[in-house]
């Protein structure tokens, strides 16, 4: 069985594996395939219209499933690899281990942002950005420009207390759990986590960053505490809402799954820490 | 490395993913989510209560940002996603209205702004004088 834990624990010789995975996956193309996916459904998924991956009500589902996914193809390399997840609230400077350069590698270089440090640097020839909507091939970052701070431990449980998983309209100005943890309303946790970070973190082309892998398996994390402490609280909404994902709906693109097959985290992997 | 356009990379894309799809009809559903979200939708410029923004038309640190009604359905496809389009030194910039009237674009994508223009600026600052360009895959 699968478990994901927390980075901060990880063995040295955990982090090797993990990043000898992704970087396999890159030399494969197959890793491309996924950031072309988030792209797409990026600028795709609008207020008023129709929206799967972001701003409705099957973010969570939908990312939980897209790692499922990245994780299923990762343990196709090794199979002793699993998502790690980065606790923001605890590990929020640029100094944490995370950044370090046998793991991540560091924040970009202030002339162009260029992470220099690292298996992911330009150096190592090993991390060529391709699917980009803009000039630069190479990955960067720019960890908390700005004076801009992580969202902490008090925020986090201010949005785990909500009672309520989604509102009408069902997009980016809904009230809600899921609102207010992706980010468009609120206190703003995942999406300030994406701007926090910088660089390709904080554009339609993510997943070029590899701690976007880390950082939604941290709120794919948060999904299931928040089910721990409302057992009571139901995935919305349940059936015939134009435009969004109801409970028994199939997401795009896979079209074989519903937010219902994906509530049971379970059945696919567990947590190092008691939910 | 080649560029194509947004749509036949997303096509490309979703059939190399290797995700799960039944076939041409499934397969259609992800490769023209854009187009087909796009023409569906209610444009992004009248996605919030309000009149769409001013447009504008300036030299922002050395580029040339515009923004206003589309012309010609742009460059690469018509991909903007409504009624108002940004370019940068005549290359779209892809933007989108918010629910609450506020903007974004797919340089800054997780943190909403005022105006358009304003989004435009932060994309000029972000780029450091790079070029926008049409997506591009390996």
């Amino acid at each position: 069985m699968t478990v994901r834990k927390n980075q901060a624990t990880l063995t040295a010789d955990e982090k090797r594996r993990f990043v000898d995975a992704l970087l396999e996956l890159k030399r494969t193309g197959r890793y491309d395939t996924f950031v072309t996916t988030h792209n797409a459904f990026i600028m795709s998924d609008t207020d008023n219209g129709d929206r799967v991956g972001h701003r409705s009500p099957s973010f969570l589902p939908w990312h939980r499933r897209f790692l499922l996914e990245f994780e299923r193809a990762l343990q196709s390399v090794d199979t002793t690899v699993t998502l790690p997840y980065w606790d923001w609230t605890a590990d929020r400077t640029a100094r944490s281990s995370l950044w370090a350069p046998d793991f991540l590698g560091g924040t970009g270089r202030a002339r162009d942002g260029q992470v220099t440090d690292g298996p992911f640097a330009r150096s190592g020839n090993r991390w060529t950005v391709n699917v980009r909507v803009d000039g630069r091939d190479y990955l960067r970052r720019d960890l908390g420009a700005g004076g801009r701070q992580l969202p902490t431990r008090a925020e986090v449980d201010s949005v785990l207390a909500m009672e309520t998983y989604d509102t009408a309209p069902w997009n980016s100005s809904s009230d809600g759990f899921r609102n207010h943890l992706e980010g468009w309303r609120g206190v703003n946790l995942h999406n300030r986590v994406h701007v926090w970070v910088g660089g390709q973190m904080a554009t339609g082309v993510s997943p070029n960053d590899p701690v976007f892998w880390l950082h939604h398996a941290f709120i794919d994390k948060l999904w299931a505490d928040w089910q721990a402490r409302h057992p009571g609280s139901p995935y919305l909404p349940a059936a015939g809402t134009p435009d969004v994902v109801d409970l028994r709906d199939t997401m795009r693109p896979w079209n074989d799954v519903t937010p219902a097959d994906m509530l049971d985290h379970t059945r696919h992997y567990t947590f190092d820490t008691a939910a | 490395m080649s560029t194509i356009t947004r749509r036949t990379a997303l096509g490309a894309a979703v059939g190399a993913a290797g995700l799960a799809l039944a076939g041409p009809t499934a397969s259609a559903g992800a490769a023209t989510a854009p187009t087909g979200a796009a023409r569906t939708a209610p444009t992004a410029g009248s996605a919030a209560a309000g009149p769409a923004p001013a447009a504008f038309d300036e030299v922002y640190l050395g580029r040339r940002i515009k923004g206003g009604a589309p012309h010609g359905g742009g460059h690469h496809g018509g991909h903007h996603t409504g009624d108002y389009s940004v370019t940068i030194d005549g290359e779209e910039l892809h933007v989108m209205r918010n629910a609450d009237g506020t903007w974004i674009s797919v340089i800054n994508h997780y943190e909403p702004l005022a105006t358009p223009k304003a989004v435009a600026r932060a994309a000029v600052r972000e780029l450091q004088g790079a070029p926008l360009v049409p997506l591009t895959l390996a």
